[in-house]
């Protein structure tokens, strides 16, 4: 059966064309998405991301647990509050998936994962939770609003009481901070500066709504997604799943090969990389007129590839994709779209961050 | 939705055309296949001399979203193309019924085809049952 956020009727209100996401119904795009998209480049847009999981792990033993499950090192983590980004792995050095990990003391840690693996996700974490007694609590109580753009800050700011206003406008970039009942944590998927603001259920919609009157405009998983290519962020189950390692995923910095920690698929990991990795992932840009998408053939002078992300990219006003391709592939190729190979350009990627094109883009 | 003028007859597969005072038969996509599409941002024209046939693909629309193909509504030789389109595809989200046009066919057997084309009447019937 298809799930609902708490804010399903508000978006349905505001005219939004509805899309099935990973078994829950979202908003697609409430107008033009390219104008959404430009919104939050340019100012702010804010994303009803509800339907992501977030689970609160206590326990004596958690940052011992985290230093085994995930491929990053929670070590990392010494200020409360402080975000990582992290793959965890199965025993192969596949991705179960990617996410967002809070400290907020020695015994509390905050994860926070994607919707379409949630049953997968939970079942994983709490298998390996048992040896070190963590307790793994799902916070399906909880709502989350993703405010983003270069004045995003601003405006859930002006909504804040003066002392959560203080230390939200404090907090660095990937740092969380508490206040007015709300999680605020300065992270996004857009490339662009904000917050991802976690909220009880029952305040959620009040506060879509004065983010609304604060002149935040929503944006739906159109947007979301040609923000975070362009940004240069994967997917989940379209860049990366059970099957690619984080060196095939462009990941390689998240992962964390540090002494004496013997994280799950650490093993498979270091093989690969010493046995040398086969395919790597690049950026793609298409300078001709067309769209690169999901599933068109990448022809290299090393052998094919596929594109794993592509779309239009509304800042750049071309198309732009994630391939897999062979190692050893550099600077250019072609890409298959309905037979016609076309030229393209390997990058690396990000192509946009902070509004802006990055140079040689 | 824009009211749909009365002189355009539709494939299911959502392509209107209009048959000219000059005997050509005008061709584009609705502004409910627009709708679905989303914002668009590349149209594939066909070429000026080709020789489309009913029901088979010449054209191709890209939204953010998707691709998607446009099917000829009758037979003919393509005499003409919004070029336009090139460098403004949004044009067909704004206007799909006028300037938003995709390219002109001299007709090869307009009278027996243009049978097989819904009136605006049947067309909208057809677009209600497939939202319900």
């Amino acid at each position: 059966m298809t799930q609902q956020t708490i804010l399903n009727a508000t978006h349905r209100a505001l005219g939004a064309k509805m899309v099935d996401f990973g078994g829950w119904d979202m908003p697609l795009s409430y107008g033009s998405q390219i104008e959404e998209h430009h919104a939050v480049r340019r100012d702010a847009g804010m994303f009803d991301v509800s339907h992501m999981t977030v689970v609160d792990l206590h326990g004596a033993k958690t940052r011992a647990f985290l230093r085994h499950l995930f491929a990053n090192s929670v070590d990392k983590l010494k200020v409360s509050g402080k975000a990582l980004y992290s793959c965890m792995l199965n025993e192969s050095g596949g991705v179960i998936d990617d996410l967002i990990v809070y400290y907020l003391a020695e015994d509390f840690f905050r994860v926070v994962v994607n919707a379409a693996t949630h049953d997968k996700d939970l079942a994983w974490i709490e298998k390996q939770a048992k040896a070190f007694d963590v307790k793994v609590t799902e916070r399906a109580d909880l709502a989350m609003i993703a405010v983003q753009g270069p004045n995003a800050r601003a405006k859930a700011q002006s909504l804040l009481s003066p002392a959560t206003r203080e230390k939200a406008a404090k907090i660095g970039k990937f740092v969380a901070c508490e206040g007015d009942g709300l999680f605020i944590a300065r992270t996004g998927y857009t490339g662009e500066d904000g917050y991802e603001i976690v909220v009880p259920q029952a305040q959620a919609v009040d506060l879509w709504n004065r983010l609304l009157a604060a002149d935040v405009k929503p944006a739906g998983l159109g947007a979301r997604d040609t923000l975070r290519l362009e940004a240069g962020m994967n997917l989940y189950g379209q860049d990366m799943d059970e099957t690619i390692t984080p060196w095939e995923a462009g990941l390689a910095w998240t992962v964390a090969l540090d002494a004496d920690r013997d994280f799950i698929g650490r093993a498979a990991l270091e093989k690969q990389k010493a046995d040398g990795v086969r395919r790597i992932m690049v950026g793609l840009v298409m300078d001709d007129k067309g769209v690169l998408r999901h599933g068109q053939r990448v022809v290299t002078a090393h052998g094919d590839g596929e594109i794993l992300s592509g779309t239009f990219s509304p800042t750049l006003g071309k198309a732009i994709a994630f391939a897999r391709v062979p190692a050893g592939t550099a600077e250019s190729a072609q890409a298959d779209i309905r037979g016609k190979l076309a030229p393209v350009r390997v990058v690396k990627y990000p192509f946009v961050r902070d509004g802006k094109a990055i140079d040689g883009i | 939705m824009n009211e749909i003028p009365g002189d355009l007859k539709f494939m299911k597969s959502h392509e209107w055309a209009r048959v000219e005072d000059n005997g050509t038969v005008t061709i584009g996509i609705s502004d409910h296949a627009q709708g679905l599409l989303g914002d668009l941002v590349y149209v594939e024209l066909p070429s000026v001399g080709d020789d489309v046939t009913a029901g088979n693909a010449c054209a191709v629309v890209e939204s953010v979203k998707a691709a998607s193909d446009v099917y000829a509504p009758v037979s003919g030789k393509v005499v003409s193309v919004n070029s336009a389109l090139a460098d403004k595809p949004e044009t067909i989200n704004e206007d799909a019924f006028g300037e938003g046009w995709i390219f002109v066919v001299k007709p090869s057997n307009l009278a027996e085809e243009s049978e097989e084309l819904l009136d605006p009447d049947a067309y909208v019937e057809l677009i209600d049952s497939e939202e319900h």
